[in-house]
């Protein structure tokens, strides 16, 4: 076929009209939640003294950070699926939940706190923590990953880094609701494990299947 | 330059506004610019110029397809340069080759090179060839015979709503080839 002819076909379709990236991201992770929220229900659950633990900032304050980071991640990597996009000048939105765990490390060791240290650090649920949020990232980073393969990423590797960011910060946000660790301590070493571990799964897998 | 690139945008805008004529007009308008380029990265990286054209459908396949990321505020030509360049990365690096790609080769177009012509391709016609009968006698139909939409639903008494889902899935299903080969 010669470049004049592919060029009339591709004309013929230009009536075809494509959803934004923005819309079928959303509704991919829409799709994949329930799966995530089956998982939460089904093995871990809303902690019995949840109520009487919003009046704590500690515990409040560990939902502001996986939303501060979930929230950002969705709007780098719709950005970043534009093929000319480059990460200069919006990188620092994910250092968001850096800056609020700096601040609420520095908050907890102002408050002369009951236990050392180490003890807030370990905590008593960091092996639920590493299994739980990957886990439940994982119907969410299959999501994340769907709706990114739409939209024309030149790095498809930093994509699937930023759809694990997505998945975990909201895997992240249920798991909190059912941990009773809620020192930032706590928070900072375990649940940036798992992300971490989701990042990379996400990196290596948009690696193939995010190249457009 | 600046002229030609604020020409390309605004056949964009009404491309993306349902005027057809425009798209074409404009896809016409680029490929001469993107075949340049292919030839001086194919150069560089000590491979023949002959397989540009290649590389020019595959661009042009994947304008196509990845379009509505295109945001219509911006200007067309990076985004047109931006996705020129990862799929020439692309086939450089499937030849096994290093890859060394100057922003350049697309942003500067000497006039005496964009001279306007036409080429074949062996790897589209190739992938054609491996299609859905339905998609393949669609492609055909409007591609080689420029058959309209009407005349080719006409043609295989198909309604012209179906020859619309073929060929969009056709050209969905071939650059899809061209990329995991």
């Amino acid at each position: 076929m010669d470049t004049d002819q592919l060029i009339r076909s591709l004309a013929a379709d230009n009536a075809h009209r494509a959803p934004r990236v923005g819309a079928v991201l959303t509704m991919a992770l829409l799709v994949a939640a329930p799966l995530s929220i089956l998982i939460f229900a089904t093995f871990l659950g809303v902690r019995p003294d949840a109520m009487s633990a919003m009046g704590n900032p500690f515990f409040d304050m560990k939902f502001a950070v996986t939303l501060s980071l979930a929230i950002p991640a969705i709007i780098v990597s719709l950005h970043l699926s534009r093929p000319e996009a480059l990460l200069r000048g919006w990188g620092w939105l994910l250092l968001l939940p850096v800056g609020l765990l700096a601040v609420a490390i520095g908050g907890e060791a102002m408050m002369a706190p009951a236990m050392p240290m180490t003890m807030r650090m370990m905590g008593k649920n960091s092996r639920v923590c590493l299994l739980a949020i990957p886990a439940m990232s994982l119907p969410l980073l299959a999501g994340a990953l769907f709706g990114l393969r739409h939209g024309a990423p030149s790095r498809p590797a930093l994509a699937g880094a930023l759809a694990g960011l997505v998945s975990a910060g909201l895997a992240a946000t249920l798991y909190a609701s059912h941990c009773t660790d809620d020192s930032p301590l706590f928070v900072a070493t375990w649940y940036t494990i798992a992300t971490a571990v989701v990042t990379a799964i996400g990196a290596a897998v948009g690696s193939r299947v995010l190249r457009y | 330059m600046r002229g030609r690139e604020d020409e390309w945008t605004g056949l964009m805008r009404s491309a993306m506004a349902g005027d057809d004529a425009a798209y074409h007009r404009l896809l016409k308008a680029v490929t001469p610019v993107l075949r340049a380029a292919a030839r001086r990265g194919l150069a560089r990286a000590g491979q023949p110029p002959d397989q540009a054209e290649d590389i020019v459908q595959e661009i042009l396949l994947a304008v196509h397809l990845k379009r509505h990321t295109w945001d219509s505020e911006a200007p067309f030509a990076p985004w047109l340069f931006a996705i020129a360049r990862n799929k020439l990365i692309d086939a450089l690096r499937r030849r096994g080759r290093r890859v060394f790609v100057n922003i350049d080769d697309f942003a500067e177009t000497l006039p005496g090179e964009a001279r306007e012509e036409t080429a074949s391709a062996g790897e589209v016609a190739a992938q054609l060839g491996t299609l859905p009968q339905r998609q393949r006698d669609v492609l055909q139909s409007i591609a080689v015979d420029s058959a309209s939409i009407k005349d080719t639903a006409a043609k295989f008494s198909m309604s012209e709503g179906a020859v619309r889902v073929a060929l969009h899935r056709g050209l969905a299903a071939l650059t899809a080839k061209l990329r995991d080969q």
